[in-house]
């Protein structure tokens, strides 16, 4: 499970901050904080998608549910992958 | 009673002699758009007024008075001036919703420099291609964007000054690179202002079109004749207002109305620098009793999918008049918004080259849904057929959207490209470059862009500029971009993608070309969805016909194929 969790953060940190010295845990907000705006949680959804081979509804991809990697790990449980 | 009242009288006897002398501005004198919004709102008697509550994504809370505002903007133009930068000079501002970003802009403005905000989410290439054109001189921004222009700045010899407003001192600055604090600098009481005149250039906003590289459109300082009446008319903004406009001032409407609109009317504003979520932005009405809220359609039905079950948790009792921007807000969305917040979006329209609000509905006016609303008092609109580009007289007829030229906002020229300005002006009016028809009651009804521009989110975005980052990519052979139907959006970027020969088509593949276009331009420009074909349709003469694919994605008649290279 730690293992999904570190893969997505890890995913974030290189794809989507910029600001080098910026400290990112599991609870840090990506979409409130400015890290993850709206129109990137599309690609980052599809990368979640691609990864585990699952579809997420787009009523369920929420700014809520992409708010933090903790978000994301409840919203992969209803899929199954964690 | 409303700022303006009744529509029909105040279009009867509108000049902008009426906005003039409420600014206490004549032909001739000094106009300057720093100091109206921060020294005269002073001299009023208003220096104790908050001028801006700014709120971190984190919840931190600050507050500006005007008083605050003339001290600190006076201070950013003297630094600006103390390093070297000349009146005339460009002067991007590249940071998030932060107050550095409003008080910059007013610094710049009030040294005689030219405002040149972008978006902070732009990727490389769109920073270079804007700071080359305009010869950019200096860059304020922020750590975090740093190494974004630390990337590019080698391809930049003209961008002489980085400020970096948020400098920490833990890493040691680069070559070019200039720390400056807010808070720490020696604050400078006094400050002779530019003596800018109403020609004098004061903001370049660069927009894209369907060929070409965007095109800075650039604005004089007496703009501000259009956006203080607009702001006071449309917004219908009093003295003890608490506004909020949600843009982004990387875009002209985090300018217009974001910055000069509002100060230049002495009203207290609010700012949320922080992402999208329901619940934070009800909750930011409901803490700062906003009256006045500006924002975009896309937000608009954002919040339409969060339901008013979230909407009832919150007291938005504060609110009394909202408006909205960026693309045309649909019947939908403003029924529910009368049926959720007891108060009507009211749809506005204009653009990056208008500078201010020029087709929209007013507080008191009867609104049609999904209707962009009448002129406003002082500009002359009407519909050109789409062939000989006369005026249309019948109602209800489509045609293009066109102003006579001469309102005070109307950009001055696309910085380095006469050509393509002259072109934007057809028998003596202005083509805004959008469809509508006229009702039998004077309302404008939007239909659509009439070139290849897409529409995302209230942001235009060319699928030229597109299609020339994805010709980059190592496994692309060729492209076509256009926009498809988007339920919150509007419009998202589609990519067609002839993969190079050997490369096989895969769901990372996609990935990787959306993350490729989303670094190196914008997130706004990135395709939302990649469709791997054989080939692209083209005319004989080898181009691609865009307008077929655009077709099939909106359900609607392919047309003419008659110059098909494979018919």
């Amino acid at each position: 499970m730690s293992g999904i969790k570190e893969v997505i953060l890890d995913y974030i940190k290189e794809e989507y901050l910029e600001d080098e010295d910026m400290e990112l845990d599991f609870s840090s907000p990506l979409i409130t904080g400015g890290i993850v705006d709206s129109f990137s949680m599309v690609s980052l959804k599809r990368f979640l998608e691609t990864k585990y081979k699952i579809q997420i509804p787009d009523a369920k991809a929420t700014p809520d549910a992409f708010d933090s990697v903790d978000n994301i790990l409840v919203l992969l449980k209803e899929f199954n992958v964690v | 009673m409303n700022n303006m009242g009744p529509y029909d009288e105040i279009r009867k006897k509108f000049n902008w002699n009426i906005s003039e002398n409420e600014l206490g501005y004549k032909d001739g004198d000094d106009i300057n758009i720093g100091w109206y919004c921060s020294d005269r709102i002073c001299d009023q008697g208003k220096g104790e007024k908050v001028a801006l509550i700014w709120q971190g994504f984190s919840g931190e809370v600050k507050k500006f008075t005007f008083n605050d505002s003339r001290i600190i903007t006076n201070t950013m133009a003297s630094f600006l001036q103390k390093t070297g930068v000349e009146n005339g000079d460009r002067v991007c501002l590249f940071m998030d919703k932060i107050p550095e970003l409003y008080f910059g802009f007013l610094g710049i403005l009030k040294m005689g420099g030219i405002a040149q905000p972008l978006f902070s989410a732009f990727g490389g290439e769109s920073l270079i291609t804007r700071l080359e054109d305009a010869e950019t001189k200096a860059i304020i921004t922020q750590k975090k964007h740093l190494g974004k222009v630390r990337k590019i700045r080698d391809e930049l010899p003209g961008l002489e000054y980085i400020i970096v407003v948020d400098y920490d001192g833990k890493k040691p600055l680069q070559e070019r690179e200039i720390a400056f604090s807010m808070e720490d600098s020696e604050k400078i009481e006094k400050f002779d202002v530019f003596r800018s005149k109403a020609e004098t250039p004061s903001v370049l906003h660069y927009t894209s079109g369907t060929t070409g590289q965007p095109k800075g459109a650039q604005h004089v300082h007496y703009s501000l004749i259009s956006q203080y009446i607009s702001s006071k008319y449309v917004l219908d903004l009093k003295d003890d207002d608490i506004y909020w406009c949600t843009a982004d001032p990387g875009w002209v409407t985090g300018t217009s109305y974001g910055i000069i609109g509002p100060w230049s009317n002495g009203i207290t504003q609010c700012v949320l620098d922080s992402g999208f979520k329901a619940e934070n932005w009800y909750r930011f009405i409901e803490d700062q009793k906003i009256t006045v809220w500006y924002s975009a359609p896309t937000a608009i039905r954002a919040l339409m999918k969060e339901g008013k079950s979230e909407v009832e948790k919150f007291d938005l009792s504060s609110l009394r008049h909202l408006c909205s921007v960026g693309e045309p807000l649909n019947a939908e969305a403003v029924l529910w918004s009368t049926d959720t917040y007891g108060l009507t979006f009211h749809d506005t329209f204009w653009q990056t080259e208008t500078g201010s609000m020029v087709i929209t509905n007013y507080p008191g006016m009867e609104i049609k849904p999904g209707s962009m609303g009448k002129p406003f008092p002082g500009i002359e609109a009407t519909v050109l057929d789409l062939k000989t580009h006369e005026p249309i007289e019948k109602r209800g007829v489509v045609g293009l959207i066109a102003l006579k030229p001469g309102w005070p906002s109307m950009f001055r020229a696309y910085w380095n490209n006469e050509k393509t300005y002259n072109s934007k002006f057809i028998n003596g009016w202005y083509v805004c470059g959008d469809r509508a028809s006229i009702d039998e009651d004077g309302y404008y009804w939007f239909v659509g862009r009439d070139d290849d521009v897409i529409n995302t989110g209230g942001h235009l975005v060319g699928p030229f500029e597109i299609e020339s980052a994805l010709l980059e990519h190592e496994s692309v052979a060729e492209s076509a971009v256009v926009g498809k139907p988007d339920p919150v959006n509007m419009e998202v970027v589609k990519a067609f993608i002839a993969l190079k020969p050997g490369v096989e088509a895969s769901d990372m593949l996609e990935l990787e070309i959306m993350n490729f276009i989303r670094k190196k331009l914008s997130p706004l420009a990135m395709p939302q969805d990649v469709e791997f074909v054989d080939s692209l349709p083209k005319t004989r003469s080898g181009k691609i016909m865009r307008r077929m694919l655009r077709a099939k994605e909106w359900g609607e008649e392919i047309g003419d194929t008659s110059t098909l290279e494979d018919d």
